[in-house]
């Protein structure tokens, strides 16, 4: 066997065993590559996600609504750095890693491409995208290395409170006036099906499935996190008297799931190809704010320099 | 890594949780200086009252063994079973040890 086999022998066997991959460990380049396309993506995610949301901070319905939004937003912050500390351990520099968000060049998950329009839109956000987001995430605090899975469980812990808070605000609208009831089924309406599509595409158009699930980066397919998504959401929306927007959704005796609908695949593509509603705006909005930050970072770091020199002298 | 001037350098941060407890790494962050670190660690990782003391050490000052060298470094410890307490036999009927 040559060096390189032998090692990924040695490697996967650490990996079949359940012992996590450290960064000091030898990995396969692949290995590392896909993780930190995935981590940085991730961490992309968290950092976008806040723009859709911050856009309601100021027009929140009461203090304690706006109070709440904010430690959401807050804690999505949060999550993107502990993220993008996970990817920074593989070898990546933080600013390059930046830079391919701002650039266009790294993905971020699509769903941040559609728009908040009312503050309904918060709640089914926080119920549906931060539900599905759950989904995979509880999935990755078992991932196979250690800096993303350690990540992952402190990010699991912050983030049942965000679902629980969307969830609240569609059923205090769900109970309202009508015009409140109609908000809460339009926001459920237009974010259900982009939900869905935020598990990826099916398992058999998965181009990186199979290698993540040998390497347990991902512990579960795309397919079956969708239907454990879909069992759970359906059964809380009738809870709160209101419809998901799918004719062909049906319980099955025989393999006790939801039966549903066909995703329009081609409207994922076009989002991620870059003309979802939002793709440009949200885009814009990172490279101002990293451009408008750049005189902040310069003088902290001038600032420390003189206190350093000052210290010395 | 950059070589940009500007890009501020890394911090491995620590958290105590409670009085008589160690301090734990949690993670890591970028700042321009240490006071500015301990402030961004507060923000970030103790947003839950996770914790009461903070230490940030420079991440370059971290020095750190080789996972290669595991088997060899810590060879010496594989055949000393006589350190722990139940290596020992104990006569029947003896108490309080």
């Amino acid at each position: 066997m040559s060096d390189t086999t032998k090692r990924e022998a040695l490697f996967q066997a650490k990996v079949d065993s359940e012992q996590k991959i450290e960064p000091k460990d030898w990995m396969p380049e692949k290995y590392r590559k896909n993780l930190i396309r995935q981590i940085s993506q991730h961490a992309h995610s968290e950092v976008v996600g806040m723009l859709p949301e911050g856009n309601w901070i100021s027009r929140a319905p009461s203090l304690k609504r706006k109070a709440i939004l904010l430690a959401k937003v807050q804690d999505e912050a949060g999550h993107g750095l502990y993220l993008y500390s996970a990817a920074e351990t593989l070898g990546t520099s933080r600013e390059q890693t930046i830079d391919d968000l701002l650039s266009g060049k790294a993905k971020y998950s699509s769903i941040f491409n559609y728009p908040t329009l009312t503050w309904a839109d918060i709640g089914a956000v926080g119920w549906l995208v931060d539900g599905a987001a759950i989904m995979n995430q509880v999935m990755l605090c078992r991932t196979s290395y250690g800096p993303y899975a350690r990540a992952m469980v402190r990010i699991c812990k912050e983030e049942s409170f965000h679902q629980r808070q969307g969830y609240e605000i569609m059923a205090v609208l769900a109970k309202g006036s009508p015009e409140q009831k109609e908000m809460a089924q339009d926001a459920l309406n237009r974010w259900w099906w982009p939900s869905l599509m935020m598990f990826g595409p099916t398992d058999a158009n998965s181009p990186h499935s199979a290698e993540s699930m040998k390497w347990k980066i991902k512990r579960q397919s795309n397919d079956e996190l969708r239907q454990t998504f879909i069992d759970r959401t359906v059964q809380q929306a009738e809870v709160i008297g209101l419809t998901i927007p799918d004719p062909d959704l049906k319980w099955n005796e025989a393999t006790q799931h939801y039966d549903w609908g066909a995703i329009d695949w081609a409207e994922f593509n076009s989002v991620v190809a870059g003309n979802g509603p939002c793709n440009k705006e949200r885009l814009a909005a990172r490279n101002k704010a990293h451009n408008d930050g750049a005189w902040v970072r310069e003088a902290a770091m001038a600032y420390a320099a003189k206190k350093a020199e000052r210290k010395a002298a | 890594m950059s070589d940009n001037p500007n890009n501020w350098p890394l911090w491995e941060v620590f958290i105590q949780s409670k009085r008589g407890l160690d301090h734990k790494h949690v993670g890591s962050l970028h700042a321009a200086d240490p006071q500015m670190a301990i402030e961004n660690a507060r923000d970030v990782y103790t947003r839950r009252q996770e914790g009461q003391s903070i230490w940030v050490v420079p991440a370059a000052a971290i020095s750190a063994s080789q996972p290669d060298d595991a088997a060899m470094l810590f060879d010496p410890a594989d055949d000393k079973t006589y350190r722990h307490p139940t290596f020992y036999t104990m006569p029947e009927g003896a108490k309080y040890i």
